[in-house]
């Protein structure tokens, strides 16, 4: 599925990225770590092609198509779907006409026919039924005065609906309650499949309770200093990245 | 491969404006320059009455002492008022009474500009869909009006200028000029010289007018400007809408357009003015070329509880300055303006609004929503006043600016003045950038960076296009979509 080699990346000419290596195989959860300021958020901008990261060295492919020769919105066609950290408010376009806009846009990228109003309307309601979320509620401008915890689910709603091929969630338990956070997951796990891949970028363990990863990854100052299985993250939980730091 | 992309890349350019092109055409022309004689040779091309040609002199005698206004926020050379013809015209037989005589290459052009003026062709579309009356007017002429007879039967007047001089006298002698003064400001003096044709509409008292009615503007013309003049009356409790459409050729030349539009809404009497304006904007790269769109449009609202509301989708035009407004005279009458205003490449633009409270309990509400994309300039300006008897008047405004790129500016210059203690005025502004962020947002969920500008902006403009006429709606959404096209990255 998706496989970075030696990933050097800038903003505004200063180097974050430092050969960075990554290999997330179908099927599989990986979760990326690190302390903030390792390169966490830049890894996900750079893997969805925002303008400003500038890749200076190495290769990023989704099932061997190079990722970076390609607009954002044709990665996006590819299957590849950024859960935001702060998801942006879009005044006067209601949420479901941003989602079916992204996805007709998506398909005709694909070459697939747009999607039909009911078949549409069938998929928002189950899905927003699944995530608790007031159906009425998507016909209010997107974000658009929603709390923190209503923006995220809007993520995973929009991400449950475009059914992306390999996902990045970017400190998706931020601001969220304990309850919020369940439904998320819930969310997230629901897309599991031996067909789809997922990166979970996040701070704390705490997430990791929910979506189990099956890999786990240390990011810090710009490449992946340590990988082990789930009891990494316990392990930093305990003990920080300290040693890490020092070590990069 | 590459003659095919440059193939491409030159349609696109094309569709940037598409109504640039020029429909050959034998046409005859006023001699070049201003004077006397040409105000007489306009006059008797138009078999006007004495008075008519009284009125026009009288114009043109104040308008060679005024001076030409300044204090609007854009910059153009000096124009020369000798070197530009004041009257042209398709050269016709005598007056064509039916469309089997009008010129098919007039037909033709119409037909590419997509406006019907074959009423069994508006009658041929989609069941139920609306049917709208045209006035088409080409350079200084009305060629065709759809409907007349339809709405003779519901006692409604629909007809060019001209015509509307000839035929209802005691009509036009009553209105005409009783909005916009002829001395009001230099432009509006121009046009009471020199105004060739425009749409007269006249609704009776309790009629609600059966249809749409529209005008659609065409400059043909080279080294000619368009001077039209427009008058609606709504008599007591009638309704009518109306929408007016402008395009032009594109030329290296500046064409001066300088209407003049008058609103009359008598006691419960409503009208509705709609506006898509597309004039050519000028060249996007140089500024070469483009229309200066100098217009004066006015509504009185002179009977109790009247009610005028102004919608205006201004893309086009090199220069605009305008400021629909409202005066608010009678009791309880209702001012609204609604307002999208695109500037892209070098345009510039003045415009905004007049509501004039005079009577009490007078309302009117402002919506205005400007937009400034490549290196343009967009002001809103608008005046909010209240008379002393204007007991409980109220207003509110907003004023929302979007910015996009970095070579743009957007200006609100909003002024208020409240002569009594009873008024309630409210003013909202906002100026804010299309963000990055938010675009590259919509691109990572799929849309190209066309296709989420236009969707931001059109979540921008919405309040705004659904004051539309429905059908007219879908037109401006696309306008909008065109008119920013290539204005990010």
């Amino acid at each position: 599925m998706l496989s970075v080699k030696n990933l050097h990346a800038a903003v505004d000419g200063k180097e974050i990225l430092k050969g960075l290596s990554l290999d997330v195989p179908a099927g599989e959860v990986h979760a990326i770590m690190g302390p903030n300021g390792a390169g966490k958020s830049t890894l996900s901008y750079v893997l969805t092609g925002r303008e400003g990261y500038e890749v200076t060295q190495g290769s990023a492919t989704l099932d061997g198509d190079d990722l970076l020769a390609l607009a954002p919105n044709e990665r996006a066609a590819k299957g590849v779907f950024l859960s935001f950290q702060y998801p942006l408010e879009i005044p006067g376009v209601p949420a479901l006409t941003f989602i079916r806009t992204a996805l007709n846009a998506q398909r005709k990228a694909r070459g697939e026919p747009e999607v039909t109003a009911p078949e549409f309307l069938r998929l928002a309601k189950t899905k927003a039924a699944e995530l608790k979320i007031d159906f009425d509620m998507l016909k209010r401008a997107l974000n658009v005065g929603f709390s923190g915890g209503e923006k995220k689910r809007m993520e995973i709603l929009q991400m449950a609906m475009l059914s992306p091929r390999f996902l990045i969630l970017d400190e998706t338990d931020s601001g969220l309650d304990i309850d919020a956070l369940r439904i998320v997951a819930d969310g997230v796990n629901a897309l599991r499949s031996p067909d789809r891949a997922m990166l979970v970028i996040t701070h704390y363990q705490r997430l990791l309770d929910y979506i189990k990863p099956d890999r786990v990854h240390v990011l810090s100052a710009g490449r992946i200093v340590a990988s082990g299985g789930p009891e990494l993250a316990l392990e930093l939980e305990r003990e920080g990245y300290d040693k890490y730091a020092r070590a990069a | 491969m590459a003659a095919v992309k440059q193939t491409v890349e030159h349609v696109q350019s094309l569709e940037k404006y598409k109504h640039g092109f020029v429909t050959d055409i034998d046409q005859e022309f006023a001699p070049k320059g201003l004077n006397e004689d040409v105000v007489r040779f306009i006059s008797a091309k138009k078999d006007e009455p004495e008075w008519m040609l009284e009125w026009r002199l009288e114009a043109f005698r104040r308008w060679l002492v005024l001076e030409e206004p300044t204090w609007a926020k854009v910059s153009f050379p000096r124009i020369d008022y000798q070197d530009a013809h004041y009257y042209a015209a398709p050269r016709k037989k005598e007056g064509p009474k039916s469309l089997d005589e009008v010129d098919p290459e007039l037909l033709e052009t119409y037909k590419k500009l997509g406006i019907p003026l074959r009423e069994q062709e508006v009658l041929a579309g989609v069941e139920g869909a609306p049917r709208y009356a045209v006035d088409a007017v080409f350079d200084s002429v009305s060629v065709v009006t759809t409907f007349k007879k339809e709405l003779a039967a519901a006692g409604v007047i629909f007809c060019s200028m001209s015509e509307a001089i000839r035929e209802h006298p005691e009509l036009v002698r009553k209105y005409l000029g009783s909005v916009v003064p002829v001395s009001d400001n230099y432009f509006a003096c121009l046009n009471s010289a020199v105004f060739s044709d425009g749409s007269f509409v006249y609704v009776p008292p309790g009629v609600r007018c059966p249809m749409e009615l529209s005008t659609y503007f065409r400059i043909n013309a080279a080294g000619s400007g368009q001077f039209e003049r427009t008058l609606i009356i709504a008599d007591a409790g009638a309704y009518v809408s109306y929408l007016e459409g402008c395009t032009a050729p594109m030329r290296d030349e500046n064409q001066l357009h300088a209407a003049v539009v008058e609103l009359v809404a008598m006691d419960d009497a409503e009208i509705k003015y709609s506006t898509v304006q597309n004039w050519y904007p000028g060249d996007p790269e140089t500024g070469k070329g483009g229309i200066y769109n100098f217009v004066t449009k006015r509504a009185d609202c002179r009977g109790d509880r009247a009610k005028v509301s102004w919608t205006q989708v201004e893309t086009g035009s090199a220069i605009t300055w305008k400021y629909p407004s409202c005066v608010l005279r009678g009791k309880e009458s209702v001012g609204e303006f609604y307002s999208i205003a695109i500037t892209n490449g070098r345009q510039q633009a003045d415009t905004g609004t007049k509501m004039i409270h005079l009577g009490e309990g007078t309302r009117s509400r402002i919506i205005s929503k400007g937009i400034s994309a490549g290196k343009s300039s967009n002001t809103y300006r608008g005046l909010v006043s209240a008379h002393p008897k204007a007991k409980g008047a109220r207003n509110f405004t907003q004023c929302d600016s979007l910015l996009i790129g970095k070579q743009c500016a957007a200006h609100t210059v909003p002024y208020i003045e409240a002569r009594n203690g009873q008024a309630v005025f409210e003013h909202e502004a906002t100026t804010t950038r299309l963000s990055e962020d938010q675009l590259f947002y919509a691109m990572q969920r799929g849309l190209s960076q066309e296709e989420a500008v236009q969707l931001l902006v059109n979540g921008f403009v919405k309040d705004v296009l659904q004051e539309l006429p429905m059908e007219f709606a879908v037109e401006a959404q696309k306008l909008v979509a065109i008119s920013l096209e290539g204005s990010v990255g």
